[in-house]
């Protein structure tokens, strides 16, 4: 910030502080009555009454301000310090010729940001810890919140819906097999805390998860290895024992199942979540990663969990039910990629948001979570989806409030995290619903055989 | 010990906000905004290691100055107050030794408590160093003038 600009916020504030050293070497603050004048770089203070302000060397002048919330404690924080060289004024009083000046104001700069920009700071500040108490010292959390973080274990939802999906599509036609079903929710899982964790570890390679200055709980990723509470090296195991669980389930089930349909399910999943952020291919950084993640939390979920129930048959009606829940997981990572997209155009991610204009990017969420609901319709009118699986169309006002979040706040991350909120909802009651369908076909089935929930 | 008038300490149970004034390396002075702290004998603030830049100019030259000036900070007192003072760092624990000024902390600042279950969204706002202040002098401008000459008062052993 330039002298005059500073000068001239400084003047705004409803108080000033001028502070300088004693002779005895502590510096003394005292509010004082203050006149700028910006245009000339200038301040002019009343002296202090009874204390002497020395003229030789620099002092400064400094505004604070925070609004009390009783109860609460306060908001609207700023403060500013312009630094600078005295000289008696002709009232009396004392100029000050601004040099320099720091400040911060969490209008401008919100406070996640300005913690965000400062984790470097406080890595250097564990280094220097470290060496004077002789014993590494760094940031913790508890094993669970630090497992919970590190693994973005709440976003397991992705996994666990398509994966319910497809064993309740089965359960509809007939098939139904509970330590199969119970096997393939933790083969899926692990595969999917493994892609979160690796993807950690590859945002941390490329220099995106250290560039992204306004992560959110939704967005930027886990942050442990930024924060130091896990390493690189740590994170890059913990993916390793996730895809090596992942893996095992796998074979296990294949070599139950024999199914050639499976066996190309899992290679495919595995080259997809492989390859969503890991070179050389690295599709998120091709702007092909909403697809990896619809196709991979969609289709290959929801067909691969389906498959090892019915034990090799694929269905029509599976694929369709897996449509909608693929488009608008994909548009989860859509959504949580726009505040992303200034880090991740740097560190050359060419997510959709960083390659199409705000409003190509609110268009696209539009006709995506447009074709989610057609797929829904069109699937029920097709006899390839339950009547029931209509009551997917109640969220529809979550996604006309995500657009609307996306189009309002779309340059600002922190108030964007209500439509990311929203955005994942949208997907977790869509999802949520379509299973109630379908669980609502298995009882009816059982209950009243005679009743057809399909149209054809 | 607990030499601080009465009227000062008042000030520095109402007030939300402290300017802390360190002197850097190569000597020029910088305020920070803190929430002051006090068993009425002692100042404590704390301070994120985020924002950590105080502390080592502090470990560098404790001698600090914390002034009490905002009326609106202070429930609408205007006294205004001036606290010079010898100043360490106590960061042994930066993860659970600042929890021992909580109780300070929450009766200004209530909503702390709901920002400590939030810890796993801010962990490293939460590893945190108290920077504790010996009082050495006061000067007290009961009225909140500064074109008046303040009280000026200095703890019994440098007296």
């Amino acid at each position: 910030m330039n002298a005059r600009t500073a000068l001239e916020r400084l003047a705004g504030y409803p108080y000033h502080l001028a502070t300088w050293r004693e002779a005895s070497g502590y510096p003394v603050t005292v509010a004082v009555e203050a006149r700028f004048e910006p245009q000339s770089g200038t301040a002019t203070f009343v002296r202090p009454a009874g204390l002497d302000v020395p003229l030789s060397g620099e002092l400064s002048l400094t505004g604070s301000h925070i609004r009390p919330r009783p109860g609460y404690g306060y908001d609207e924080r700023r403060h500013l310090t312009v630094w600078g060289l005295p000289s008696p004024s002709p009232g009396g009083g004392i100029t000050l010729r601004a040099t320099a000046a720091w400040g911060w104001d969490e209008a401008d700069m919100p406070f996640f940001e300005y913690a965000e920009r400062s984790v470097p700071r406080s890595r250097r500040y564990f280094r220097a810890l470290s060496r004077r108490l002789g014993r590494m010292v760094r940031p913790r959390l508890s094993f669970f919140w630090l497992a919970l973080r590190a693994t973005r274990l709440p976003f397991l939802s992705a996994t666990l819906i398509p994966v319910l999906l497809g064993i309740l599509v089965a359960a509809a036609e007939g098939a139904f097999d509970l330590p199969a079903a119970l096997l393939t929710l933790v083969g899926a899982a692990s595969v999917h805390l493994g892609v979160n964790v690796a993807n950690d570890v590859f945002d941390t390679l490329s220099g995106a998860d250290d560039r992204n200055v306004n992560p959110t709980k939704y967005s930027g990723g886990s942050r442990v290895i930024q924060y130091g509470l896990v390493s690189l090296r740590g994170m890059t195991l913990l993916a390793v024992v996730f895809y090596a669980l992942g893996l095992t389930v796998g074979l296990v089930l294949l070599a139950t199942r024999g199914s050639p349909a499976l066996l190309a399910i899992g290679v495919l999943g595995t080259l997809v979540s492989v390859f969503y952020t890991a070179p050389p291919v690295r599709l998120a950084y091709r702007g092909l990663g909403e697809i990896a993640v619809g196709l991979g939390f969609g289709p290959l979920m929801v067909l691969g969990a389906y498959v090892v129930q019915t034990r090799g048959e694929l269905s029509a009606g599976a694929a369709v039910a897996s449509l909608p829940i693929a488009i608008l997981v994909a548009l989860i990572l859509y959504v949580n990629e726009v505040p992303d997209r200034h880090a991740d155009a740097a560190a050359g991610k060419w997510t959709l948001p960083t390659r199409w204009t705000p409003e190509a990017v609110v268009r696209g969420y539009t006709l995506a979570a447009g074709a989610a609901f057609l797929a829904v319709a069109a699937g029920v009118l097709a006899g390839l989806l339950p009547v029931t699986a209509l009551l997917v169309f109640m969220t529809l006002p979550l996604a006309f409030r995500v657009r609307a979040g996306l189009r309002s706040a779309y340059d600002r991350p922190y108030e964007l995290m209500t439509a990311m909120g929203l955005n994942i909802q949208l997907h977790l009651a869509a999802g949520g619903l379509l299973l109630l369908a379908y669980l609502a076909t298995v009882v009816l089935a059982a209950l009243l055989p005679e009743v057809r929930p399909f149209l054809r | 010990m607990a030499w601080l008038p009465e009227p000062v300490r008042r000030l520095l149970d109402a007030a939300l906000v402290a300017e802390l004034s360190v002197v850097r390396r190569d000597g020029r002075l910088v305020t920070y905004p803190l929430i002051p702290l006090s068993d009425g004998e002692r100042i404590y603030m704390t301070s994120s290691v985020l924002f950590s830049r105080k502390l080592e100019h502090i470990r560098a030259d404790g001698r600090v100055s914390a002034s009490l000036t905002d009326p609106v900070a202070m429930g609408g007192q205007t006294g205004r107050a001036t606290i010079q003072g010898d100043a360490r760092v106590l960061d042994d624990d930066v993860h659970d030794g600042w929890t021992s000024v909580l109780p300070l902390w929450r009766a200004k600042e209530p909503v702390i408590d709901w920002f400590i279950t939030q810890r796993v969204a801010l962990p490293l706002f939460f590893e945190r160093a108290v920077i504790e202040i010996v009082p050495r002098r006061v000067l007290y401008w009961p009225d909140g003038r500064t074109d008046v000459a303040p009280q000026v008062l200095a703890a019994p052993e440098t007296a």
